[in-house]
């Protein structure tokens, strides 16, 4: 009995030493975060915006399927890395802000409006939250614009941007082969692809890849499942 | 306000670090290496042309990153004991053989140190090879990146390596990838070396930073 109980002591301990405890699985512990790899890319007349699908508490993927790209308005998007709880709570806020912003005005609201509203809230509480957001979308003042809004609470239009855990692994590619002028064909092979080389070389990036392409005449959902994705030399 | 005059500037207590980006890559008939100048301790570039890229032999070389003294101790060592064995055998050595007296001292002290050593060269038995030996593991690889700035590059390279490029094509995909390295990782910049190593010598080539190639930079 006395020994039981300092074997159990004993087992406390080692396992407050380096968080590791048999009797309760690694996800227990863990927060729930989108892992990821998100992008988005302007065109003459629009967006395209792009995400994996994985969510990951620890090492267990709590959802293969996830739709990281969050609508906020009829022409506005926003995709969502970091904490997911945060990054939900916060795009539920500023689609309620916005919706408002927008019956007051009568008419659609800006892209810019949108970055600002998320832009507001994740400097302002920038130390409780772990959220990195692009915004992008479509409006009659300035067309199709990507604004992005890191971790920190920056905001910067681009007019291409990549976040998220996998996006370091991309920077090289996106840099060589991003133009100034492709059209929406172009855009999507081109996010199709960074995703796809993001997601072979992140863990916490995968699944499918999902896409939307917004304009003028609305939002276009695209899926790419993990068999139909590009395939490069790998090596 | 005197507390800004006395203290200290970062170099003088920052261990040295060669932070930057490494790549080798085999074609046909050989292998490119190619990497970075710059060394920093903290924020301080304490070296802004260092080379490297070391050889090991004539046409055996080793590009180095992580800590910059071990990664040149590592280097001088291996020469010495590779320099001793081809005496021993009477005849150039094997790609592999270097590479494995690399991943030997690796592997021997890998808590005490902090460098990692692409292997790559050219020899009569197989031709070009590329060996990463990141922590005391041993792999042939038909290319292999390694430093701070290769995880910028890891789509790129993944995206643009071919089997059997040519010479040229080759030590354009080397720069290409080095420069978008440098543009993206602080610790990463200066001039970029190549050394082209085949059955015919090795060639060793300096690109200084204006004659980089331009990519996407709003």
């Amino acid at each position: 009995m006395a020994a039981t109980a300092a074997a159990l002591q004993f087992s406390a301990q080692v396992s407050s030493l380096n968080n590791y405890n048999d009797l309760h699985p690694d996800w227990t512990q863990r927060e729930v975060s989108t892992g990821t790899t998100i992008m988005a890319v302007e065109f003459d007349g629009g967006v395209v915006m792009g995400a994996d699908s994985r969510t990951t508490t620890g090492s267990y993927i709590a959802n293969r399927v996830t739709d990281k790209l969050t609508p906020i308005h009829d022409r506005i998007f926003c995709c969502r890395s970091g904490s997911a709880a945060d990054t939900q709570a916060i795009a539920d806020a500023v689609t309620y802000q916005l919706g408002f912003h927008s019956i007051e005005l009568d008419e659609a609201p800006l892209v810019q409006t949108a970055a600002s509203l998320f832009r507001d809230m994740c400097y302002r509480y920038r130390e409780e939250l772990m959220a990195g957001i692009i915004v992008a979308g479509w409006d009659q003042r300035r067309g199709g614009q990507v604004y992005t809004v890191p971790v920190g609470g920056m905001l910067t239009r681009q007019p291409v941007s990549v976040g998220g855990s996998g996006s370091s692994y991309i920077y090289g590619y996106v840099d060589s082969n991003y133009r100034t002028g492709m059209n929406k064909e172009e855009c999507l092979k081109f996010t199709a692809g960074a995703l796809t080389l993001a997601m072979e070389r992140d863990g916490s990036s995968g699944g499918v890849v999902r896409m939307a392409i917004i304009t003028e005449k609305g939002v276009e959902r695209q899926v790419i499942l993990g068999n139909q994705l590009p395939q490069f030399s790998t090596v | 306000m005197s507390e800004e005059l006395l203290a200290e500037p970062g170099w003088l207590s920052e261990e040295v670090k060669t932070g930057t980006t490494i790549i080798a890559v085999t074609f046909d008939g050989g292998v490119v290496l190619g990497s970075d100048s710059r060394v920093s301790a903290g924020e301080s570039v304490v070296n802004r042309v260092m080379n490297k890229l070391s050889p090991l032999h004539d046409k055996i070389y080793c590009a180095l990153s992580g800590s910059a003294a071990d990664a040149q101790t590592i280097a001088e060592i291996v020469n010495y004991q590779l320099d001793v064995h081809s005496i021993e055998v009477e005849d150039d050595p094997l790609v592999c053989s270097a590479a494995t007296l690399v991943k030997n001292i690796s592997y021997k002290y890998k808590e005490e140190l902090s460098a990692h050593l692409i292997v790559a060269g050219w020899d009569r038995k197989e031709g070009g090879q590329v060996y990463a030996t990141l922590s005391g593991l041993l792999t042939k690889q038909p290319f292999a990146i390694g430093g701070s700035g290769s995880f910028y590059i890891n789509g790129f390279v993944d995206a643009e390596f071919r089997k059997n490029m040519t010479k040229t094509e080759t030590q354009e995909f080397v720069v290409n990838a080095l420069t978008l390295a440098m543009g993206r990782d602080g610790s990463s910049g200066g001039v970029a070396y190549v050394v082209t190593i085949d059955k015919d010598g090795t060639e060793e080539k300096c690109i200084l930073g204006n004659e980089l190639p331009k990519f996407f930079d709003q």
